[in-house]
């Protein structure tokens, strides 16, 4: 059924056993975004060290997309650079925007090509990104607290 | 006439279609809009084939037919709501119609009696759709008037027991809705009514969820103002009714301004047209009025309290059939009384974008989220809900379709 590649096992291990789904005590930038159509809403820590992300924490509530979409970044980008995080960034917005045409870089994206069945249901697309704006706005606000 | 929604359902060419792979349209959404009968596509459709021109102006056949099947609409919302027809404004949603009159009172001069200064207030409930509550919270915000509310109790009932409290002698306004388009409840208004007017407050009805589904009669409601959409009773989008008592119109400032509204203008200046036109500023959505015109008088040859039995026995069946299933909780009263065909509910842990995206692959479309009234589902504790309405095409093969639906989605999601 088509519905199953919207909602593949990965999206709901992720959603069941969600990593790094408790704020950490300290952070360099904390941000709260909500999805104003749906409700979910999801509060997300940033701590850097110079140019690498060396913490991602979070909590939230919302719909297994995003729930797992947010899981998937922080295992995926917790160690890396801003740089790559950026890479990584850009390829899974191109994913999502692809309308089921691609299936994703799995050597970059990892877990998160799971997540290219969203790309044929518009209306899920914005669930699958909340956390990926709000990581985006967090280390924003982190990079500029160390200039 | 018997009552049949399989025949009724054959009125709307819509219902007819598959979803999702040649699945059978199961559509419990029309308390975010309804579907539309033959009768209304073709009588919106015709006036741009047959009729269409600028009403009210233009000394030419087209303009007359025009004007009279306009005009002839309002007559058919009048008679249908038990108003007079200069009381019947076309807008253009709900949405306007309830801005209309929250912008008119921020007009009023000093002297006016919807005149607005701090230390008045305003009455809303917390079960307002945000198109009753964010209108109300602006003009608090422009005029310095204070935002007060009836809250929700655990039923999902209006707390009135500070009626004469929470509505006192600074209350120029009491805004709330008929029936909430989460809940289902449906207020009684005699406690509202009679104290408001008792402080000299005006009562505003946002009767979307109500006009559709039960006989209305604005004098027996004993309201002031009351506000519904077309496109949720049958009718076409972009077309919204605003009704307010004549005497209170006849000093209410207009909104919006321009042509069609006016008697009279000068360089300076301009006088305002007697109601209704003086609230419709501009070449109005005269299609759509027309098509509103076809809707009512496609529910009223059904009849309305045909269409609100039928609402009730089907809400019924469906609250006892979702009661049976585990982990399923309705969210609002659990029985018929004083309730309307909209039933909300959570389902253990799935979340309702996935429950409303797993229905939606068996072709069942319901609404998820907060339904546009955030306050209240962050009150009820349930950041989101899913939410089934029905209307009088619906069967209980729909329902049936539901409950095995919202089971799938169970097995599905529990793997």
């Amino acid at each position: 059924m088509q519905l199953d590649n919207l909602y593949q096992e990965v999206i709901l291990d992720h959603y069941k056993n969600p990593q790094n789904k408790k704020l950490s005590a300290t952070f360099d930038a904390q941000v709260h975004h909500i999805n104003p159509s749906c409700g979910d809403e999801i509060t997300l820590n940033v701590t850097l060290e110079g140019n690498i992300i060396k913490n991602v924490s979070w909590d939230g509530v919302g719909c297994s997309i995003s729930q797992a979409s947010v899981s998937i970044l922080t295992d995926l980008l917790i160690g890396k650079s801003l740089d790559q995080a950026q890479v990584i960034a850009d390829s899974f917005m191109h994913l999502m925007q692809s309308k089921g045409t691609e299936k994703g870089d799995e050597s970059l994206l990892e877990d998160a090509v799971a997540l290219a069945g969203v790309s044929q249901y518009p209306a899920r697309i914005k669930c699958a990104l909340l956390g990926w704006m709000a990581f985006k706005d967090a280390s924003v606000q982190a990079l500029a607290k160390q200039a | 006439m018997t009552f049949d929604a399989h025949a009724i359902a054959k009125d709307f060419p819509i219902l007819d279609r598959t979803i999702r792979d040649g699945k059978r349209l199961v559509y419990l959404d029309s308390g975010a809009t309804s579907q539309k009968p033959n009768v209304v596509i073709e009588a919106e459709s015709n006036f741009y084939r047959l009729h269409n021109a600028a009403v009210h102006r233009g000394a030419h056949q087209l303009a007359e037919e025009a004007t009279d099947a306009y005009e002839g609409a309002r007559e058919i919302v009048a008679t249908f709501l038990n108003a007079s027809v200069d009381e019947i404004i076309f807008t253009k949603s709900a949405t306007e119609s309830l801005n209309l009159i929250s912008y008119a009172m921020g007009n009023a001069a000093p002297g006016n009696r919807f005149h607005l200064q701090a230390g008045d207030s305003i009455v809303v409930t917390e079960m307002e759709h945000h198109a009753n509550l964010i209108p109300w919270q602006q003009l608090v915000a422009r005029t310095g008037a204070t935002l007060k509310w009836f809250s929700v109790t655990d039923e999902g009932r209006l707390d009135l027991s500070q009626v004469n409290s929470v509505i006192d002698e600074k209350t120029k306004v009491v805004a709330l809705t008929h029936q909430s388009n989460v809940l289902g409840t449906i207020n009684t208004l005699d406690a509202i009514t009679k104290r408001a007017h008792e402080v000299g407050a005006v009562v505003v009805l946002d009767a979307c969820q109500s006009v559709p589904h039960m006989k209305t009669d604005v004098k027996a409601l004993d309201v002031d103002f009351l506000a519904f959409s077309g496109h949720k009773a049958v009718g076409p989008t972009g077309v919204g009714i605003f009704w307010g008592r004549a005497e209170l119109l006849a000093d209410l400032p207009p909104f919006l301004t321009g042509g069609s509204m006016i008697e009279n203008v000068t360089m300076e200046s301009a006088t305002w047209a007697p109601a209704p036109k003086k609230f419709e500023a501009g070449v109005p959505n005269m299609a759509q009025a027309v098509g509103l015109g076809a809707a009512l008088t496609y529910l009223t040859r059904i009849g309305m309290d045909n269409i609100h039995k039928h609402e009730i026995a089907l809400t019924k069946y469906l609250i006892e059939g979702l009661s049976a299933i585990s982990d399923l909780r309705i969210i609002g009263p659990k029985t018929t009384e004083l309730r309307g065909g909209v039933v909300s509910f959570t389902l253990g842990d799935i979340h309702p974008h996935d429950l409303g995206q797993y229905l939606d692959s068996q072709g069942i479309a319901v609404r998820t989220g907060h339904h546009c009234a955030w306050p209240l589902t962050r009150k009820l504790g349930v950041p989101a809900t899913t939410r089934a309405s029905v209307y009088l095409y619906n069967t209980t093969d729909d329902l049936d379709a539901l409950i095995v639906g919202v089971q799938g989605a169970q097995k599905y999601f529990g793997r």
